[in-house]
């Protein structure tokens, strides 16, 4: 009997990776839930890392006619001192029942491992970045390929053989390619010719066409023809981030703690989500500068504050880098709300007349001491003057926070995508 | 002395083959097996969660629940609560057995003996996968079911055959033919006559008669109880197959949906029923292949014993005391009586001349193997081969739990002279599916009311449906019916003890 070993382990693996996907994407309410639950008791470096969550069993419950309760009868094993007629005590509830995981009740709760990149998708989920507005062609971006009609050259992948077929059949018939049913029938005329005569003058005109169809080929490679393809370059909507960090003395250990994470979030957030954005980093005491991302998040500063010198700096790149007219500009800034008395004015001046309005949207996160109820009786002098501007119609999100558990709910709030309120505000 | 078949734990694919054949030669020539066709196929960790995700089957429509359960897998996984199997075989023809590819040459050598021979032969002889099976073509239907879900996919919906197979799961376990009767399913044939089904309806099709007028409908009062039953099929405890056939408004699709999930349903009905009997065979196979091979010195003593300590792990049996215990376990409840019927075979005591006539010392162990394999289920192996000495061996004692009762849990009978036969008689209902799920029966249609669909569940000792669950599964079939569904639950002598009434949710609350 012939027996087949065969080796499958090369074979492409993930072929349960559709049933998972359509998993995930049945049970998004529940997963997300659980995504944002356990991402705040985490690192923000461990949200990264995808891992273990537990969803509640309830709607991804397969139900099935069960049976329970009722007299139970059972043979068990093991009997070491009972005799026929005794009495077991219960024990509690059901003494020897006991269910399996994955069988009734005991399935409550659901836990398995998300990846990396399926936690982050469900994290950034609903999230994105609003007015996304001016696109524009890139010069070094080329993407997207089309087809763009037809060509005698090419990679034998690509002979269109519809189109050679049809150009073969033209010429053949515009040479007068004798058909096979011609040739077929001569033959039989051949064959049942009895004059001598004739039947010369037949094999003469056979032999003629049989000649014709060799000097005369069914498909000349005159004939071929090849698909065409044609890069375009697609429109990209271009966006840059500014970060802007107060990282004056009177930010405390705790505070700069808040204004980081938050970054982190909106840097991920970013980098997953889109291809073109641009992020600046600039972080700021009493004097503004550009720094990169390491400097950033985890260089030591310290001095005196001035606002409006990280919004003179942002100002500035922008004139230089980033044209209003094809970028999408955004910033997020993030401070204690301290700021020297003398420089409000200027701050106030240089937000309304150079960063308002070349910004599509401007997010000011105000981080302030844990458990800080001192900090909500009296509201400092950046949010005082933000909310002005903002009630005068400026496109404005503030927020405050005070604990770790606040920066993700926050976050979320800010760049919650808002198709729903506009299509409230559409009928 | 022969030559040894490996050494050491390594194994190329050469060696797979100088074991296959070692193994064929053991399991035809010493047992008198006969095999399907074997085809063996050595699999990685990943691929083997694969498989468990689609119930062991190398291909399978595509639904939510398998990405589920491969979720939980692999969380138990990874987490190292769940070792995976070293095997899986495929009840076709050819038979297909996979490998893991981290199993040493000693236990590819056991999974080999164990899948490809063992269950083969069990697959391949046992009359209820006879009756109930078509191994020749069970990888093309379900192929073609995989296709069929897909298109339909595309031309309804996801959400809407998603919809359908949720539905038709849920009512699986009760989407059976438990009795013959009818002639053998032939996928092969039944995949055609789908594709016949579609076309006759495209043929046939014609938009006029949607434009006929309908005219007053007719009173029906008059059909009678007796006769409406005979029409409907009724009483019919196959509910997909009663859908099928008689719900008024699914699609064609719809009923063919329901068909592809009875018909899988119906192809591991016989694994269900034989789950001692048929890792009873599988692992005396590879204890007689394997004890044999090493006699001949194909396999060395090291190996051997390795070999011995996963054999005794698989045949484990805790008592009912241990934390471990979950049940009595197929493989050893199973292997121990085979053990125990070559016993009886070759050297019986008087007990089991008494207990076991036809049997007992007839000296031909193979052949009354090859019969008990043939024409058992899990069921009737016990009632019949069980023997005193076994029950002995095992200690086992029946418990009688009646929540009236306040005196605790009665022990029924234990392992002597008095109690034998009811411990016995009580083990073999323990394993028969039929007293196991719940007895659902449709037994009327409402045709001249509101068309209500009524069913009984006959109650044995008490045991009504879990709540949660029963109104589940019944909004489920209530929305495939599209009118309510009444489900009474009824004891023995008719005395009504709930009733559940489900009506069909509209479709846009579904979706």
């Amino acid at each position: 009997m012939p027996i087949h070993i065969i080796d499958r382990r090369l074979n492409p693996g993930g072929k349960s990776l559709e049933n998972r996907q359509r998993f995930l994407r049945r049970a998004k309410s529940l997963v997300q839930g659980a995504v944002k639950k356990t991402s705040q008791e985490r690192d923000i470096k461990d949200v990264l890392e995808g891992g273990e969550v537990t969803i509640p069993l309830d709607g991804m419950h397969e139900p099935r006619f069960r049976r329970d309760g009722g007299t139970r009868d059972m043979v068990l094993p093991g009997n070491k001192k009972f005799i026929e007629g005794d009495y077991l005590q219960r024990s509690g509830q059901g003494s020897a029942k006991d269910s399996g995981p994955g069988e009734g009740d005991s399935e409550d709760a659901f836990r398995f491992v998300l990846s990396r990149d399926e936690f982050v998708d469900l994290f950034l989920d609903d999230l994105e970045l609003p007015d996304l507005a001016k696109r524009k062609i890139a010069h070094t971006e080329s993407e997207g390929i089309q087809r763009a009609g037809y060509t005698t050259s090419g990679s034998p992948s690509n002979i269109s053989v519809s189109r050679t077929v049809r150009l073969a059949l033209a010429r053949r018939i515009a040479l007068k390619r004798p058909r096979k049913d011609e040739i077929e029938e001569l033959e039989a005329a051949i064959a049942a010719c009895t004059d001598e005569d004739e039947r010369v003058m037949l094999l003469a005109q056979l032999e003629k066409l049989k000649a014709k169809i060799k000097r005369i080929p069914f498909i000349d490679p005159l004939d071929i023809r090849f698909r065409r393809f044609e890069t375009v370059p697609k429109p990209v909507a271009q966006a840059v981030m500014f970060c802007l960090m107060d990282v004056s003395g009177s930010m405390s250990e705790h505070m700069k703690d808040l204004a980081k994470r938050f970054y982190m979030l909106l840097y991920v957030f970013l980098k997953r989500r889109y291809k073109h954005v641009d992020i600046v980093f600039i972080r700021h005491t009493d004097r503004a500068e550009e720094v990169d991302e390491q400097t950033f998040f985890y260089g030591p500063a310290s001095g005196g504050t001035l606002v409006s010198s990280a919004l003179q700096a942002m100002h500035e790149i922008v004139r230089e880098r980033f044209s209003p007219s094809d970028w999408n500009i955004y910033a997020a800034q993030a401070s204690d709300g301290d700021n020297s008395y003398s420089d409000g004015e200027l701050t106030g001046m240089l937000l309304t007349d150079k960063i308002l309005p070349v910004c599509q949207f401007f997010a000011y996160l105000e981080v302030g001491e844990s458990g800080g109820s001192a900090f909500d009786l009296s509201d400092s002098s950046l949010w005082t003057l933000y909310e002005r501007l903002r009630n005068s119609g400026a496109p404005l999100s503030m927020r405050k926070v005070s604990e770790r558990s606040e920066i993700f709910p926050v976050f979320h709030d800010l760049f919650q995508r808002r198709e729903t309120a506009q299509e409230k505000a559409a009928p | 002395m022969t030559e040894r078949l490996f050494e050491g734990a390594d194994w190329d694919f050469q060696t797979l083959q100088r074991i296959t054949d070692a193994c064929e030669e053991v399991a035809t020539r010493d047992l008198g097996l006969d095999v399907y066709p074997n085809q063996i196929e050595v699999i990685t960790a990943e691929q083997m969660l694969d498989a468990y995700s689609s119930v062991g089957m190398p291909l399978f429509y595509k639904h939510w629940s398998f990405g589920k359960h491969f979720a939980y897998h692999e969380a138990s996984y990874r987490k190292g609560l769940m070792g995976l199997a070293y095997e899986i075989v495929i009840n076709s023809s050819p038979c297909i057995s996979y490998l893991m590819e981290e199993n040493t040459a000693t236990m590819q050598t056991l999974v080999i003996a164990h899948a490809a021979f063992g269950h083969n032969h069990f697959f391949k002889n046992n009359y209820l996968f006879k009756q109930w099976t078509d191994a020749d073509g069970i990888l093309d239907y379900l192929d073609f079911a995989k296709n069929y879900v897909m298109q339909c996919e595309d031309r309804y919906g996801r959400v809407e055959v998603e919809r359908t197979l949720d539905a038709a799961h849920a009512l699986m376990s009760h989407g059976i033919d438990r009795y013959p009767g009818k002639k053998k399913l032939d996928l092969r044939e039944e995949e055609k006559r789908a594709g016949r089904r579609r076309q006759h309806e495209e043929e046939v099709f014609n938009d006029l008669w949607r434009t006929v007028p309908k005219g007053a409908s007719k009173t029906r009062s008059a059909i009678s109880l007796e006769r409406r039953r005979k029409l409907l099929g009724l009483p019919q405890e196959n509910l997909l197959y009663f859908l099928e056939k008689s719900a008024p408004r699914l699609a064609p699709w719809q009923r063919e949906l329901l068909r592809i999930v009875r018909h899988i349903a119906q192809y591991f009905y016989p694994q269900s029923q034989t789950k001692v009997m048929n890792e009873g065979t599988a692992t005396y196979v590879h204890y007689r292949i394997m004890t044999k091979l090493h006699q001949q010195g194909r396999i060395s003593d090291g190996n051997f014993l390795e070999f011995l300590q996963s054999h005794t792990n698989v045949v484990f049996q805790p008592e009912f005391d241990d934390p471990r215990y979950s049940g009595f376990n197929p493989y050893a409840l199973g292997f121990a009586m085979m053990q125990d019927i070559e016993r009886i075979v070759t050297r019986p005591e008087d007990e089991d001349r008494e207990w076991f006539p036809d049997i007992a010392g007839k000296n031909d162990v193979m052949g009354v193997l090859r019969d008990v394999w043939a024409n058992y289920r899990d069921e009737s192996f016990i009632a019949q081969f069980l023997s005193p000495k076994l029950m002995r061996h095992l200690r086992m004692f029946h418990l009688h739990d009646d929540p009236e009762e306040r005196a605790g849990i009665r022990v029924d009978a234990i392992h002597d002279e008095r109690g034998f036969r009811r411990v016995r008689r009580e083990l073999a209902r323990q394993h028969d599916v039929g007293y196991i799920d719940a007895n659902i029966e449709v037994v009327d249609v409402d045709l001249s009311g509101d068309r209500r669909l009524i069913l009984h569940h006959h109650v044995i000792k008490g045991s009504q449906l879990n709540e949660t669950d029963a109104k589940r599964v019944l909004q489920h079939l209530a929305d495939l019916w599209t009118y309510d569904v009444a489900l009474i639950e009824v004891d023995a002598n008719d005395k009504v003890l709930r009733e559940y009434v489900v009506s069909p949710r509209p479709i846009s609350a579904v979706a």
